[in-house]
């Protein structure tokens, strides 16, 4: 036998431990080597963990945080669907109480309330009344002093404010001790009134008015107002000023849509009444112009004739007075026809060409007698711009201008009438007195001017406004020998209305002094005399007559200052004589066209015929006899200015 | 109200002495109306202006009746001169004493002018003292609130 054995190195025993820590090392290595990677690993691995981990939590933040604006969206959503309902609600009628009913049904609706209270302001402006309530049907009576500190306290702010539920206007249902009352919100509504609404600016929102919305929770619970809830809250207040405000306007519109409806009735009724007056006081008219004039003509007739057969004298002074009389009836009678046609507008006058001088000038003859029996002086200045001839009414002009110069005629006791006739200047119209005179002229129109001055005993200031008056009779001017019918100045005044025109008078009253006599207003005068006294009387009396006059003291200066403006030179003329005759014929000779010449007049105490003759012989135009009255030198200068000739 | 009728009386009897005795005349009338509102002083302007223009001519004659040979056209032409103005004023008295004047002048007879002269110069003195007076009485009349009544 062999056996294979070998004999160990070492014994049994350490052999056994020498492998069990060869394992052990080994193992220890992996171990540490595991570690190591492990370690290594965790470096990376732990940030990433941590980083998930924030992530998760972060996540979920995020996800509580939308869960909760979820929420809210859709309360907001809620609460916008039901202020949109509300709205619609509100809007959709005009009708205050159905605005005011509705808002507090709604609201309380919404927000779940117990009680929703309007309190409106009474009409003094110093109490709160109850006026709406979602409980109770009729809220009767409740009012509260406006100037309590939690009402302030409301009013002052637009937003909803938590009020004690202690206070007087949350007090609306009698508390039961038990009852722990919930939570109260008030709200300020504004009240714009319409006068509020201005053209230029918007409402001011400082006088406003408001009503008080009082808004209560349930009691006993334990919810409480939550910030959308008052935002709701302000804004349905907002929705509510606005509505009411629109119902406010269509009360006014109709209102006043009624008053107008109800004018228009009283207006139409009064026109056809007026209608219905004139219709018949022309058909009166009509059937009396006929009636009356005929039995008027008829007397008028047999009048003349009676006045042609044998009369005694007492007879024909009867029949003079009938003839008189009548004719003046007549005259009232046709006067009384025209003014009412006038008044009415059916009178339209007859235009046509005339000849405006002649007009003018046939006034003057017809009240030529008249005024001669009452030795008073007619005179007529016509200024040169006046056409020939014009366009309008002839026989009316006539009888306007006759009628004021008759006036003047009748009512003067001496002196002069005086009538000029211009064409009536711009800066004339623009402060003539009456403010209802427009003047509204065509390029081919003009405004005839017609003056009539009389130095009569004038008219008092409170008379005045009667002249114009028909039937208006003054006291101190109707004399036994006038017989004015009192229509006259009316009708003239319509006429002249009828023309566009205007007519007035103005008087200095009744005066005795001496006034300045406007006989030859801006006429110039060049007076030569070289006696300084009579120079000075003579150029006092020119004045007085109104004349503009320029004095020269010698023949020289005469000729030295003459000119084309000067109308009249009058000359003293000496016995000799031999000077003034010369500067005569100098003038003559210096202004060739007649009517660029002055008219020369010589003023002389020489009553003879040589001295006439002589004048006559130079070329003079006229010769006066000292001593000069006022009456001779007006005659004088008005035969003058008429005729350009005074022998 | 008595003592301005008072006033009133005594001016009006006081005028009408003057006219009748014809140291006054129409033509005084005459410038009366001539004074208005435009001219209120009129016959006081007037009036002085004729004294004024009387005196000048007095001397003038006086001076010329001095001197050597005597300048009887010269003197006829100042009477004249005073003749226009005293009628045209209305100094009735002057005017007329003017007329003899003239006449005297004609008759180249130095005693009738001397004396003429002398009257002339009396008649404007009377006639300036009167005038005084009546303007005078007149402005009494005024102050006192009253009216002049016209002539009749």
């Amino acid at each position: 036998m062999e056996c294979k054995c070998f004999d160990p190195q070492w014994p049994a025993d350490e052999l056994l431990m020498k492998t069990v820590a060869i394992v052990m090392t080994t193992a220890k290595v992996f171990t540490a080597a595991v570690s190591c990677i492990t370690a290594l690993m965790l470096v990376h691995i732990i940030p990433d963990l941590l980083s998930v981990k924030t992530r998760e939590l972060f996540l979920k933040n995020k996800a509580a945080e939308l869960d909760r604006e979820m929420g809210l969206i859709r309360t907001q959503e809620e609460t916008g669907r039901h202020v949109r309902m509300l709205t619609h609600e509100i809007r959709s009628t005009l009708d205050r109480h159905t605005i005011l009913k509705t808002t507090l049904i709604e609201l309380g609706r919404t927000l779940t309330l117990e009680e929703c209270a309007l309190w409106m302001p009474r009409r003094t402006g110093l109490e709160l009344q109850l006026s709406y309530s979602l409980r109770q049907q009729n809220p009767v009576g409740y009012t509260v002093p406006i100037h309590l500190l939690v009402i302030n306290q409301v009013f002052g702010t637009s937003r909803a404010v938590k009020i004690s539920p202690n206070s007087p206007v949350a007090r609306l249902r009698p508390l039961a001790g038990k009852y722990i009352p919930g939570e109260v919100v008030a709200i300020r509504v504004p009240l714009l009134h319409l006068s509020n609404f201005r053209i230029n600016d918007w409402p001011e929102l400082s006088t406003k008015r408001y009503a008080l919305m009082v808004l209560m929770l349930p009691s006993d619970s334990a919810s409480q107002w939550h910030v959308h809830e008052l935002e709701l809250i302000a804004v349905v207040a907002n929705q509510v000023a606005v509505a009411l405000s629109h119902a406010a306007i269509l009360e006014e519109s109709m209102r006043a849509r009624d008053l107008l409806m109800e004018q228009n009735v009283a207006l139409d009724l009064a026109t056809r009444e007026a209608e219905t007056a004139i219709r018949a006081r022309n058909d009166f008219l009509a059937v009396m112009n006929h009636e009356m004039r005929t039995p008027m003509h008829a007397t008028i007739a047999l009048s003349a004739l009676l006045q042609e057969t044998e009369l005694t004298p007492e007879q024909r002074l009867m029949v003079e007075t009938i003839m008189k009389s009548s004719n003046l009836l007549a005259t009232l009678i046709n006067d009384v026809l025209d003014l009412s046609r006038l008044e009415d507008g059916s009178l339209q006058l007859d235009i046509g060409s005339f000849n405006l001088r002649s007009v003018l000038n046939e006034v003057m003859c017809l009240i030529k007698p008249a005024a001669s029996v009452k030795k008073l002086h007619v005179v007529l200045n016509l200024t040169e711009d006046l056409p020939e001839h014009a366009v309008g009414d002839e026989k009316r002009l006539m009888q306007i201008i006759l009628n004021v110069v008759g006036n003047g005629v009748k009512f003067s006791m001496e002196g002069s009438i005086l009538v000029i006739a211009s064409v009536a200047k711009a800066e004339f119209l623009r402060d003539t007195r009456s403010p209802e005179f427009f003047t509204v002229r065509g390029d081919n129109d003009f405004y005839l001017r017609v003056q009539v001055k009389d130095s009569g005993s004038g008219i008092s200031p409170q008379d005045i406004p009667k002249l114009f008056t028909k039937f208006a009779q003054n006291q101190s001017l109707t004399l036994k020998s006038t017989g004015g019918s009192g229509l006259g100045l009316a009708i003239c005044k319509r006429f002249v209305n009828l023309m566009d025109g205007h007519i007035w008078i103005e008087s200095e009253g009744q005066s005795a002094a001496n006034r300045v006599q406007n006989s030859f207003p801006g006429l110039k005068v060049l007076l030569v005399d070289d006696n300084s006294v009579s120079r000075a009387v003579t150029r006092g009396l020119l004045l007085h007559l109104g004349c503009e006059v320029t004095t020269v003291s010698s023949r020289e200066e005469c000729l030295h200052v003459v000119s084309q403006d000067h109308r009249v030179v009058i000359m003293e003329v000496c016995v000799s004589g031999v000077d003034s005759y010369d500067i005569a014929v100098q003038i003559h000779g210096r202004f060739t066209k007649l009517h660029e010449r002055p008219l020369i007049v010589a003023l002389t105490r020489n009553t003879d015929k040589l001295t006439k003759e002589n004048c006559m012989r130079v070329g003079m135009d006229g010769v006066i006899v000292k001593p000069v009255s006022i009456d001779k030198m007006r005659t004088v200068l008005s035969d003058l200015l008429e005729h350009r000739v005074l022998f | 109200m008595d003592i301005l009728a008072q006033l009133v009386e005594r001016f009006v009897n006081y005028r009408s002495s003057l006219y009748s005795d014809s140291i006054l005349d129409d033509q005084f009338t005459e410038l009366l109306k001539l004074q208005d509102e435009s001219n209120p002083d009129f016959v006081v302007e007037v009036a002085s202006l004729f004294f004024q223009d009387a005196e000048k001519i007095i001397n003038n004659i006086a001076s010329a009746l001095k001197q050597g040979p005597v300048d009887f056209k010269q003197i006829d032409a100042n009477v004249h001169q005073l003749k226009g103005s005293s009628s045209s004023i209305g100094a009735g008295r002057v005017k007329n004493t003017c007329v003899a004047f003239r006449a005297y002048c004609e008759s180249q007879s130095f005693e009738g002018c001397l004396r003429c002269l002398q009257q002339v110069r009396h008649e404007c003195t009377l006639l300036k003292s009167k005038l005084d007076m009546l303007f005078m009485l007149e402005q009494q009349i005024l102050t006192a609130g009253g009216s002049i009544p016209p002539i009749k």
